[in-house]
């Protein structure tokens, strides 16, 4: 008898840390995919990224709150950030494709402007949005449905999708060519001004759809919101390095192990602190990211 | 005589060279004029308006700190606050168990050897694990960020340091004021004292930095933000220039941060934040990223600004003082990327190119004055 509960325990406690392991590895992806987009194809750091997801989460908040269903309002979020982005493009970011450090700088005063912006707008919160799909209990756990199963496997499928977007489409292969070596793709007759364009609408679509999934999942909708989801998104960005898909896929498996680990043994204040020491510590050690250590570890065996 | 004279122009030759801007004497009178006018100035205005400056002051170091390793050294750094904050919790935590003046005068040199030691340590870790460019904006700003998240949660009575809580979001208080002295007896440097203490310290920093941006180590400095890897190959030890570089901006915001401390007795987790943290980057990309001047200048200006708004002043509310500030610094990176002192050098440099094209001279056009 006393066997059996100690098992149920083991098992009730494995199942928590999994969950907490998928909460936060699916939280990761979405948060990093589309500042890892931009950065890898583009080379820019976009740090007004955390306000982009803002934006998706405010205009899903905003459509839901006028009475939209859910669905089509997180529609609604990520059309009017990947708008947003476009203009974001075309006004500002283009001027610093051959300026990164500065395009660091002109983003960050971007993101300032934007977040005080949606406080004097719309006020210090936004009303909440009750997480959908309810939580299955176990033991004297419980788990959001939505965050724990749902938004990971949304994850995983828009990292397949952008697989096959960048390496199975015309449209992917242009873009990379563009990335690659813009000389010779416009002398290819690519328009590279428009892979531009385009690309950065992905990652600003994508930045959306984080914000989208995450509107009914944040508790409390306040404009300082940006800042949870960029510090995160920067982390796994600089963990994964420069290859975009496995990149973000294994740095977000990575971090998301140590911080559901520290979560779940000492509380959620260790479980960020972990993530952030863990980030700090894999930066002195690979400084070119998991995926930059492949490349060279693989390139060395070769010649080898 | 001529003694005084050679005086003279062996410290200008220290203080003057291709990489700082301001080597005419109209500079250097204009210099004196300014420092004087600023030293006058607690007589003439209002006791509230002279603690307001101190402030600024306290904080324009950061943006020498910023302005000397980003604009010499290339190494963009958006967590100077960082050291900042440590050095103020630093002096608050030793000055408060110690408060004898022999106590504070030791917390101030604790709290820069601290603040300096984070700086060489975060800088080894870096700069010799080949982290570099946006990677160290990066790592610097998470840094802060790590430090802010810490700080926050500190609000328990455990989180003490002998006697000062850390007081998680409300801060630490009952730090001390800036004390130098032995035993029971010393300075105490508050109000117009602080403001004085902060503007000879400043004149201090900035000449002492000038003339180490024009000594042989300065030039390597530049060498190796314009191009790192030739400079390598020059023979130039870069992970350790990098390092010291580092480590003096360290030194310098950690200087500014015990004045901070002492300034408002009180220092809060909001030093770490994402919004104290951009501002540096502001006023140092606003005044001009290689003008010292240039830096401290935007710091005052941008920091009344703020000040002005949030009191009330002008027909908007202090809510917009951030969207100003972001706006600005978007549109000087877009429009002005060099900054307001550079620009303005450059025009006044064209204008006198084009005058003594006209007057046919063959004397060589003077330095522009700042």
């Amino acid at each position: 008898m006393i066997e059996a509960t100690l098992f149920a325990i083991v098992v009730y406690d494995i199942a928590a840390l999994f969950f907490q392991f998928l909460n936060s590895f699916g939280f990761i992806i979405l948060a990093t995919v589309g500042l890892a987009i931009i950065f890898g194809m583009m080379g820019v750091i976009n740090l007004a990224h955390g306000e982009f997801i803002l934006i998706g989460v405010y205009g899903t908040a905003l459509a839901y709150h006028a009475g939209i269903p859910l669905p089509a309002a997180m529609a609604v979020g990520v059309v009017v950030t990947t708008v947003f982005g476009v203009v974001i493009e075309r006004t500002i970011v283009r001027h610093f494709y051959d300026r990164l450090l500065d395009s660091m700088v002109a983003t960050w005063g971007l993101a300032l402007v934007i977040s005080q912006l949606l406080l004097i707008v719309f006020g210090s919160s936004l009303d909440s949005i009750g997480t959908p799909l309810g939580s299955v209990s176990y033991g004297p756990f419980s788990s959001s449905i939505y965050r724990s199963v749902l938004l990971p496997a949304i994850a995983i499928l828009v990292l397949a999708g952008l697989y096959v977007l960048f390496t199975r489409t015309e449209f992917g292969i242009k873009a990379r060519a563009t990335i690659e070596d813009p000389e010779t793709a416009r002398a290819m007759g690519i328009d590279t001004d428009r892979m531009y364009v385009a690309t950065f609408a992905i990652g600003s679509a994508l930045a959306g759809l984080t914000g989208a999934l995450y509107a009914p999942a944040l508790g409390s909708i306040t404009p300082n919101r940006g800042g949870t989801f960029l510090v995160e998104a920067f982390v796994a960005v600089v963990v994964g390095g420069p290859s975009v898909i496995i990149g973000t896929l294994s740095a977000s498996g990575v971090l998301s192990l140590f911080n559901a680990g520290g979560s779940f043994f000492f509380g959620t204040f260790t479980g960020q602190m972990l993530l952030l020491l863990v980030a700090i510590v894999a930066l002195r050690v690979l400084p070119d990211g998991i995926t930059g250590y492949v490349d060279d570890w693989r390139q060395r065996r070769r010649e080898g | 005589m001529s003694d005084a004279a050679d005086t003279v122009s062996r410290i200008r030759g220290r203080l003057e060279g291709p990489n700082t801007y301001g080597n005419s004497r109209a500079f250097w009178v204009g210099f004196a004029v300014l420092v004087t006018a600023l030293a006058a100035y607690p007589q003439m205005t209002d006791p509230y308006t002279v603690i307001q400056t101190a402030r600024y002051f306290a904080v324009a170091f950061l943006a020498l700190s910023l302005c000397f390793i980003w604009g010499y050294a290339g190494v963009l750094s958006f967590g100077q606050v960082a050291f900042f904050g440590v050095a103020a919790y630093t002096f608050g935590a030793i000055g408060i168990n110690l408060s004898s003046a022999t106590g504070v005068t030791v917390a101030i040199v604790g709290a820069v050897a601290v603040g300096t030691l984070a700086a060489a340590l975060l800088g080894y870790f870096m700069f010799y694990g080949g982290v570099r460019d946006t990677y160290v904006t990066i790592m610097t700003l998470v840094v802060a960020l790590v430090l802010n998240t810490f700080m926050a949660q500190t609000a328990g009575s455990e989180w003490a340091i002998g006697e000062a809580q850390l007081g998680g979001f409300n801060g630490m208080t009952g730090i001390p004021n800036l004390t130098l002295g032995i035993g029971e007896t010393g300075i105490v440097f508050e109000r117009a004292g602080l403001y004085y203490a902060l503007l000879v310290s400043l004149v201090v920093a900035y000449l002492g930095l000038r003339v180490l941006l024009n000594s042989s180590f300065g030039m390597t400095m530049v060498a190796i933000r314009e191009d790192e890897a030739r400079t390598e190959t020059f023979g130039y030890d870069v992970p350790f220039v990098k390092l010291v570089v580092f480590t003096i901006g360290g030194a310098i915001a950690a200087v500014g941060g015990v004045f901070y401390a002492s300034w408002g007795n009180y220092v809060d987790p909001s030093v770490f934040g994402i919004a104290f943290a951009a501002l540096p980057v502001v006023w140092v990309s606003v005044g001009g990223r290689e003008s010292l001047l240039g830096a401290i200048g935007a710091t005052l200006a941008i920091e009344q600004m703020r000040t002005a708004l949030s009191s009330g002043i002008g027909p908007i509310g202090s809510e917009w003082a951030l969207v100003i500030v972001g706006g600005l610094l978007l549109s000087v990176i877009l429009f002005m990327p060099a900054g307001v002192v550079p620009t303005l050098d450059s025009l006044v440099d064209s204008v006198q190119d084009r005058r003594s094209d006209q007057g046919q001279s063959t004397q060589p056009t003077e330095e522009a004055v700042e």
